[in-house]
């Protein structure tokens, strides 16, 4: 029997202690089993990865997935060139580390482009088509997971996106049981969200568990910020205060990682995944509501992005 | 993890009933619900609109309707729960079948004011013939039949015949209403006269898993591969319990082995369980491919040539008898026909009428010729080992639903 409405409302209600843990040991063998699928059956399958903690859970679901072999599939960087730079430098440490074929789609000019009003991770689109077409991967394995955003919510595990990398929600195939169809007519690709049931604290739970290391900027550190359309964004290369704006040095980390230039911080003092683990278990906003610029254009911004080719 | 799919007709308030049910365990977050707020909601009475917790297409907020699956989490007491709200119209079967083929248990949402419809009683059937055994059924808007008593029960009844005609299921149904928060996660003074849980505790109890079966273990294996100790191969375990230095056999061949080692997720294992992916190793390099299964040779599954098996047709040209597909059983890619068309379902009766074609959006009998024997079991036995999709010649998209009848 329930003892209050409000389930997850009470403090430490869900605290690492307390995880129903089995659940996590499902969805691990989940996700492996769909990555050797697409393994299996894709001719040349690669992995996005851009630094954030969602592909490193990936990235580490593959390596188990394909122990005691190394990662084959060559992992896929679109490069906005505004990274955090702890975000690259874990990224070439893990590249290292693990011995990956690591190619970077750089997005064309986003200086140019980039104004207040167009996210820049829209135009990571064309360069993700491009660099799937150019390496003629038929299927790109990512982080994405239903529970971000109400688009995502509706996306199948395995994806078709058309010969312009478009998801068209209409056209979605019918996905039953675990018989996954990774057959594809020609100039079609497809996306593959091996973590599509994980939540937000599913992934962090996990990292507890298995010890996946993660950029320094998702744990608390102090650094200079400024408050921007609700966000809290890091003053660098491309954010300086504008005229009436005042950097505060505040103790913050990030909940996602992104083009720096619409990647939000939240103040907190964790400093480790336990401690994340217990913020999230409280926290009021949901991961791309505190953190997502991009997110905010409209309504439909994820579902306008994703019809575009977006991830 | 407990996976329920959420299924009825259009307009009868299951992404409004599923919205309430996030918002009032407190599932959603503050920003969450400010989106609600923004997106307008006519004539709800709190000012959010609700449905828009699942409807998250454009098209869906534009037309007020659901058009695909759209999947959603809550932890309760006891589970992780997955929701899947499944379209309602007719022409969305294949939605409402994805949403229903990994299903624990149904919420069926009936609308007290306009009661069982032509579409409840489709997606009711699909759910159940794809083996959705456990419904919880919501009597929805009963604050708009004054919580009349009668009605709820005669809707109960209702659905509860009409799940015994197909072979029977548990039921419990709950009065409630979810525009106004009923019975849904709180208990209100509402209807006095029920005694029942609450919907949220009715979707939240315990479940006997449909998913591990009756069957001995079988291993679908995924990938063949070499290592510093040899050649090993990976699938994920259904049915029954594996050990090492188990005696297994090779299907379709036949030839036999013994378990060597033993691999789970994170390293070396004695005993693997339903559900876990392993990487396996055998005695005495036995000829193994992908669309191979491993199993026990005392409980060892079927080999089957030709099946009869109720198909739920999806999309595309109807099948009929000559028609050929590629199909995907376990992780065996290979091909059949359809050699005749026995019946299908009549949607008013739920009753098998006889056919000569499947079209999309229904379900038949069809007996099925396969190029290469299945490796399988009857799919009341086993939902993993007992199930098929047919995939379109040139599209390559799924088109339909094979499962394996029990009575041949």
């Amino acid at each position: 029997m329930l003892t209050t409405p409000a389930l997850n409302n009470g403090p430490h209600e869900r605290s690492v202690a307390t995880h129903p843990s089995g659940y996590l040991d499902d969805l691990e063998s989940h996700a492996i089993f769909v990555i050797r699928e697409v393994a299996a059956e894709c001719k040349r399958p690669a992995i996005l990865f851009s630094g954030g903690k969602d592909s490193a859970v990936v990235l580490h679901l593959a390596e188990k997935a394909f122990h005691p072999q190394p990662v084959l599939l060559p992992v896929l960087h679109v490069d906005t060139g505004r990274n955090f730079p702890e975000t690259i430098r874990f990224r070439d440490e893990e590249v290292a580390a693990r011995r990956l074929d690591l190619r970077v789609a750089p997005v064309n000019d986003p200086g140019t482009h980039a104004g207040p009003a167009i996210s820049p991770n829209r135009l990571q689109s064309p360069t993700l088509l491009r660099a799937v077409t150019a390496y003629g991967f038929d299927a790109c394995l990512g982080g994405a997971r239903r529970d971000e955003d109400k688009a995502r919510a509706k996306e199948r595990v395995i994806s078709v996106r058309d010969r312009r990398g478009r998801w068209d929600p209409s056209r979605q195939r019918a996905e039953l049981w675990e018989l996954y169809n990774c057959q594809v007519s020609d100039g079609e690709h497809l996306r593959v969200f091996p973590i599509s049931d994980w939540t937000e604290l599913d992934v962090w739970h996990y990292i507890h568990r298995e010890g996946i290391r993660l950029p320094s900027i998702y744990f608390a550190h102090r650094r200079p910020v400024l408050r921007r359309d609700g966000l809290l964004l890091a003053v660098s290369d491309w954010v300086q205060p504008q005229p009436g704006e005042t950097a505060e040095k505040l103790l913050v980390r990030f909940r996602t990682v992104g083009d720096a230039t619409t990647t939000g911080a939240v103040e907190s003092a964790a400093a480790n995944p336990e401690q994340v683990i217990q913020e999230l278990t409280t926290s009021a906003v949901s991961e791309r509501g505190a953190t997502r610029g991009d997110d905010r254009f409209s309504d439909a911004a994820m579902e306008d992005r994703k019809r575009e080719g977006y991830f | 993890m407990l996976r329920i799919a959420a299924i009825g007709a259009v307009d009868d308030g299951k992404s409004t009933l599923i919205g309430r049910l996030l918002h009032d365990a407190g599932s959603l977050t503050e920003d969450q619900v400010r989106g609600l707020q923004g997106a307008s909601a006519p004539g709800h009475r709190d000012g959010l609109n609700l449905s828009f917790v699942t409807d998250g297409l454009r098209a869906e907020r534009q037309q007020g309707i659901t058009i695909d699956v759209a999947y959603r989490y809550a932890l309760t007491p006891n589970h992780k729960l997955v929701l899947a709200d499944c379209p309602g119209h007719l022409e969305y079967t294949r939605n409402t079948a994805t949403g229903a083929s990994t299903a624990d248990r149904a919420l069926v949402v009936v609308d007290a004011t306009r009661g069982l419809r032509e579409q409840t009683r489709r997606h009711l059937a699909i759910a159940m013939v794809l083996g959705v055994r456990d419904l919880v059924v919501a009597v929805n808007k009963m604050d708009l039949v004054a919580w009349d008593r009668d009605v709820y029960t005669r809707l109960a009844a209702e659905i509860g015949q009409l799940a015994e005609g197909m072979g029977g299921a548990s039921l419990i149904a709950v009065p409630v209403s979810a525009a106004r928060g009923d019975q849904v996660v709180r208990r209100t003074s509402a209807a006095p006269w029920y005694g029942g849980p609450t919907l949220l505790e009715a979707l939240d109890r315990a479940a006997t898993d449909p998913k591990t079966s009756g069957t001995g273990p079988r291993l679908p294996v995924q990938m063949v591969a070499v290592g510093p100790d040899g050649y090993f191969c990976v699938g994920r375990l259904s049915g029954g319990t594996l050990r090492r230095d188990d005696e297994v056999v090779i299907l379709p061949g036949g030839s036999h082995s013994r378990v060597l080692a033993l691999d789970g997720p994170s390293g070396p294992i004695e005993v693997a369980r339903p559900g876990m992916s392993l990487r396996v190793r055998l005695a005495g390099c036995p000829a193994v491919t992908r669309g191979d299964v491993i199993a026990h040779p005392g409980s060892a599954p079927r080999l089957w040539s030709t099946a009869l098996t109720t198909v739920c047709w999806l999309t595309g040209p109807p099948a009929r008898a000559g028609s050929q597909f590629q199909i995907k059983h376990l992780t065996l890619t290979s091909r059949a026909e359809v050699l005749s068309v026995a019946a299908v379902l009549d949607m008013n009766s739920l009753r098998m009428v006889p056919a000569a074609e499947v079209a999309a959006n229904s379900i038949g009998l069809v007996r099925w010729r396969f190029d290469r024997p299945l490796a399988a079991d009857p799919y009341a036995h086993s939902r993993a080992t007992g199930a098929f999709i047919a995939l379109a010649p040139g599209t390559r998209t799924t088109v339909g639903a094979g499962m394996i009848s029990a009575f041949q």
